[in-house]
């Protein structure tokens, strides 16, 4: 199996593309719909839409809005933001999307475990956003401003065990950075559980998506690496093809 | 017109997307009466087998889908979950399936060395056995998307349309006459799933 290239797209509550850094300052990008169809040119290999603002303005996923955006995707998508119960995920598969990502729901209710229950564990994608690294690594929700005690290894096995079918894996820290994953991080969650980990937090280059497949995650992550180019951060759409998507494989 | 089978799971949306950009009619249904008069049907399907089968029983969809496939000979597309439908049983649960092809589900369980995560999730290199009108024009390694746990065992050699390999060769694809089902998700695979959609509606 070819491990997965996912370009992640952050919506703002006006529905618009915009991309952050340490989980503020957003950047306008642009038109979700312009960006999917490029997407779908390019062939990539999954998206991840995350609504950023919904879980703070506590909103419902706009189904409506998901309904457009799946009609678009020729490819999966997973989608997150303001998904607070089994109702809410059902009405987001009917739409279109195939995979759900819970976040801040995921440590203090069973949300996960009755999703997976009634869905499959592969429907079910569980976000976990790190703050710090090495022995300062912490679980924080709700958009990083909430600090919890769990260690990211013991909790991303008891995700597993609730029957989180993938683990995505985000380091708050690096969102934005273009510096490259915590690959220590990934390498100690990665190698404690059996189901899929995808990376996400601070790639911004074809090399870094590399170091990322090579510490042991199942597929790579990125806002940064596919939307901007250059140290200005111009916005440039952008996936990598042919012998470009090669290199990062090998 | 194609029938999409709405028995509560399963990803519809994404089928009626494709079949309608690809230029076919279709319509979701539970409706025993509009099965009953489909040209073909789609069992599509996520979750968990057992919910599966109690939602069909309780809609009250075995005997119409059973009348129209068995009985009448309409061409149908079980996919992913809607694929191990088609068998008799599966590990996962305990309900019996639908039983049109002599198959159980089992859980994906690959050799512990060589590192693979279950679920299978991701896309996976398919290889078709000639025979199976979905795969034709495909080209000879057609990608999939993936996502799921259990796999189908085929009881006869000759209903297996497809293989693919994660930590052995599995079976991601059965042919039997009318009977047709896709392990990998078609309406979320690009070009290639695009093909099989279009051969289902135009070939079969």
């Amino acid at each position: 199996m070819r491990p997965r290239v996912i370009p992640v797209l952050l919506l703002d509550r006006r529905r618009r593309l915009v991309k952050t850094q340490g989980f503020s300052a957003p950047t306008y990008i642009g038109d979700p719909f312009n960006v999917v169809r490029i997407f779908n040119e390019k062939e990539v290999d999954e998206i991840c839409v995350l609504d950023i603002e919904a879980t703070h303005d506590g909103r419902m996923p706009d189904i409506g809005f998901l309904r457009e955006l799946a009609a678009e995707c020729f490819m999966p998508i997973a989608y997150g933001g303001g998904i607070t119960s089994v109702a809410d995920c059902e009405a987001v598969m009917k739409s279109g999307i195939e995979k759900v990502v819970i976040g801040t729901m995921a440590p203090t209710s069973s949300l996960v475990q009755q999703v997976a229950a009634d869905f499959g564990s592969s429907s079910v994608c569980v976000c976990i956003d790190i703050r710090g690294s090495g022995n300062t690594a912490r679980v924080v929700i709700r958009r990083a401003e909430h600090a919890l005690d769990h260690l990211p290894v013991a909790y991303a096995r008891w995700l597993e065990g609730q029957g989180a079918g993938e683990i995505l894996l985000q380091s708050v820290d690096r969102d934005g950075a273009r510096e490259g994953y915590d690959l220590d991080l990934i390498q100690a969650v990665s190698k404690a559980i059996s189901i899929p980990l995808i990376a996400v937090g601070g790639a911004g280059t074809h090399a870094h998506l590399r170091a990322g497949l090579q510490a042991g995650a199942s597929a790579v992550a990125s806002g940064s690496a596919f939307v901007f180019i250059g140290k200005l951060r111009g916005v440039l759409v952008s996936y990598p093809v042919g012998v470009e998507l090669d290199a990062i494989l090998a | 017109m194609i029938v999409i089978v709405d028995y509560g799971v399963g990803n519809l949306g994404a089928l009626v997307n494709m079949f309608e950009y690809l230029g076919f009619d279709c319509e979701t249904s539970r409706d025993p009466k509009t099965i009953a008069a489909a040209g073909k049907l789609v069992l599509p399907g996520v979750g968990a087998f057992d919910k599966a089968m109690r939602n069909l029983h309780d809609y009250g969809l075995v005997q119409p889908l059973s009348d129209a496939v068995l009985g009448r000979g309409t061409p149908v597309l079980g996919v992913c979950l809607g694929m191990q439908l088609l068998g008799e049983a599966s590990e996962e649960g305990s309900q019996p399936g639908l039983g049109w092809i002599a198959a159980q589900s089992l859980r994906i369980r690959p050799p512990i060395d060589m590192d693979l995560k279950v679920p299978h999730i991701g896309w996976s290199d398919v290889t078709p056995r000639c025979g199976s009108p979905l795969f034709e024009g495909n080209g000879t390694n057609p990608r999939f998307y993936f996502s799921h746990s259990y796999h189908m065992q085929c009881r006869r050699d000759e209903h297996i349309a497809a293989m693919v390999e994660y930590g052995g060769e599995l079976c991601c694809a059965v042919a039997a006459g009318n009977i047709h089902g896709v392990q990998f998700h078609p309406e979320k695979s690009h070009r290639h799933g695009m093909a099989i959609l279009k051969a289902f509606a135009a070939k079969t």
